[in-house]
């Protein structure tokens, strides 16, 4: 038996017998991937795309229905381009650049996420999270066209992990009856309720937060510009202490109301309660409520913690599993994203053998520390969001008071900060910067996007390691045991590629990491300094 | 010398947190009496009679 835990928004993989289960053979799998939400699918499809075979195991057949996710960051697009599901996500997406953020009846001030020019994507798209799967399945289907060793099994709960010296078995029911895999890495993607964690009697601490938010995604053709409105202590009816508007694709509006901590979640949650207030809200914006139906509810609390380690030998927690932040500031599926990214290249080239085991441990320290990070930005907003004592009530009032009237209680105001990609700074594995250069570019940070000829720069990153090469002359490609570097020359850069590489300098070669992460910079190409470089990389990266 | 009102303190979120930290365990009294002391050194640290004048101003 698989129990059904909730309905999905599309069937993007509909249950077919494994034929391993009657034959009874215990088949044996590189990578096993339990859970197909964003964070497993992008796994797989980076996997795969590398000629690494992986294997998706989920307990449904699709997409969760509710939009839950909505919000994806530019360095999650990023990711999406290079594994080839970038484009449809944007063209769906809603684009958007403004916030306002209200304090009662008052516009304290608004925001514009003021992109940069020069980035093939935008800073942010609201884009509805069984979309997002979709596309990431479509780009599956397309990579295994093309050969890619993925394979996705709908309906296939694990149900028991063993792990081993060398390898785990997994104990998989389906609706045909259960069967047994061994598997030479797990990775859990299997969200903040992780069933995998569970089995592994592993903890899961941190901070609760009392609070609770409705969730309302409404249908409506509304002319509200595409713009996020906060609103503190709203004025509307029975709004709560914060409230939320922000448009999804398909006419779909996200509404966000707090609620407080000792609510009756049945009674909250019932249709006719919930009209009552996004009608309040509604007819204060427009005078009168316009039609609308309710698309998806609900009322969710959150936590902020995450696992002490993200590597239990050979399994791997990656996504919610083993992180989970408050949803202000985005960074819960965007961050997944970037883990998934962190692993796939490192697994991959594990299994080669062109890389030691302990790179896989660098996967952990690295993530774990982009967690705290997020867990720290998250922490903060929900502290100013939901004051937890007197003093902090008053200094939170204090900030909104003074916020219309002087420029320097603004950045205070904090409703969320928007998730962004962490840099490894000072992490074994990152080498040397020997470039009067950018800040945004030196060793540990992830590459900014900027214009080369009709395309971008990230289109030339293409998933392995990469020799950068900005003036002067080509270099040689650089070989490092069996890993050789892809050279990219750019003998003229555009005027954003050089302010955010060169700076002052008039040339500079950077090693690159599959992931877009910078290695080391220097002035000058020197094949013996990237050589060191990129065995730092690969084999110091775990020190 | 003019009251700057313009954004001025590196890392905003990081201040705040602080500043709420030093607050943590205090009772409403307590409060009150840590947040005198620290204008009273804040003010101090200006010393400049107009601005302070201006800031009582706006703060109002």
């Amino acid at each position: 038996m698989v129990a059904v835990r909730y309905e999905t928004a599309f069937k993007l993989y509909p249950y077919t017998p494994v034929p391993a289960a009657t034959s009874g053979t215990v088949a044996r799998h590189p990578v096993v991937i339990i859970g197909g939400g964003p964070v497993g699918l992008a796994l797989a499809l980076d996997l795969g795309r590398r000629g690494t075979p992986a294997l998706v195991l989920d307990d449904h057949d699709g997409a969760g229905l509710g939009s839950k996710a909505i919000c994806f960051a530019k360095r999650t697009l990023d990711i999406a381009t290079r594994l080839g599901a970038g484009a449809s996500m944007v063209d769906k997406g809603v684009i958007w650049n403004v916030g306002k953020v209200f304090h009662g009846d008052g516009k304290l001030f608004e925001f514009n996420l003021l992109p940069e020019t020069g980035h093939r994507n935008p800073a942010f798209i609201n884009l509805q999270q069984p979309y997002f799967e979709k596309f990431l399945v479509d780009a599956i289907r397309t990579a295994q066209g093309h050969g890619a060793p993925i394979e996705i099994r709908g309906r296939n709960q694990v149900t028991a992990v063993t792990p081993g010296k060398d390898h785990a078995i997994l104990d998989i029911a389906t609706p045909d009856g259960p069967y047994k895999i061994k598997a030479d890495w797990v990775v859990a993607c299997d969200g903040a309720r992780s069933a995998t964690r569970d089995m592994l009697g592993l903890s899961f601490d941190g901070r609760v937060f009392e609070e609770n938010f409705l969730i309302a995604d409404v249908r409506m053709k509304a002319d509200f510009p595409t713009e996020r409105w906060f609103w503190f202590e709203p004025p509307f009816k029975d709004s709560g202490q914060s409230a939320l508007l922000h448009k999804q694709p398909d006419d779909i509006w996200r509404i966000d109301f707090q609620l407080g901590w000792d609510i009756d979640r049945d009674k909250e949650l019932d249709p006719g309660r919930i009209r009552a207030r996004v009608d309040a809200m509604l007819s204060s914006q427009t005078g009168s409520v316009p039609d609308y139906e309710l698309a998806w509810t609900s009322i969710y609390t959150f936590q902020c913690r995450r696992m002490e380690s993200f590597r239990h030998g050979n399994v791997f927690f990656a996504g919610d599993s083993a992180h989970q932040v408050s949803p202000f500031g985005a960074r819960g599926a965007n961050s997944g994203v970037q883990d998934a990214e962190n692993l796939a290249w490192k697994l991959d080239l594990v299994l080669k053998g062109l890389a030691p085991e302990a790179l896989l441990d660098s996967y952990a320290s690295e993530r774990e520390y982009g967690a705290d990070e997020n867990i720290l930005n998250s922490s903060r907003a929900t502290d100013f969001m939901t004051p937890k004592s007197e003093i902090s009530q008053t200094f939170r009032n204090a900030v909104l008071d003074m916020a219309a009237r002087a420029p320097f209680a603004r950045p205070f105001v904090n409703s969320g900060r928007l998730s962004v990609p962490c840099n490894y700074d000072g992490f074994p594995g990152f080498g040397v910067d020997a470039l009067k250069g950018p800040a945004v570019t030196r060793p540990g940070a992830p590459c900014p996007d900027a214009p080369v000829g009709q395309d971008f720069l990230l289109d030339h990153l293409t998933g392995d390691f990469t020799l950068l090469s900005i003036g002067g002359v080509a270099p040689a490609p650089v070989t490092q045991g069996e890993i050789s570097t892809r050279v990219v020359h750019i003998a003229d850069p555009s005027p954003d590629l050089a302010a955010r590489y060169l700076g002052d300098a008039d040339r500079a070669v950077y090693l690159i990491r599959p992931d877009q992460h910078v290695v080391a910079r220097w002035a000058k190409f020197d094949a013996q300094a990237v050589k060191d470089a990129l065995h730092a990389s690969l084999w110091g990266a775990h020190a | 010398m003019n009251l700057n009102l313009d954004p001025n303190i590196d890392d905003p979120d990081g201040f705040y947190q602080e500043l709420l930290a030093a607050h943590e365990g205090l009772d409403k009294q307590q409060s009150d009496a840590l947040n005198a002391r620290l204008i009273l050194t804040l003010a101090n640290h200006i010393g400049d009679r107009g601005v302070l004048r201006e800031a009582l101003e706006i703060a109002k």
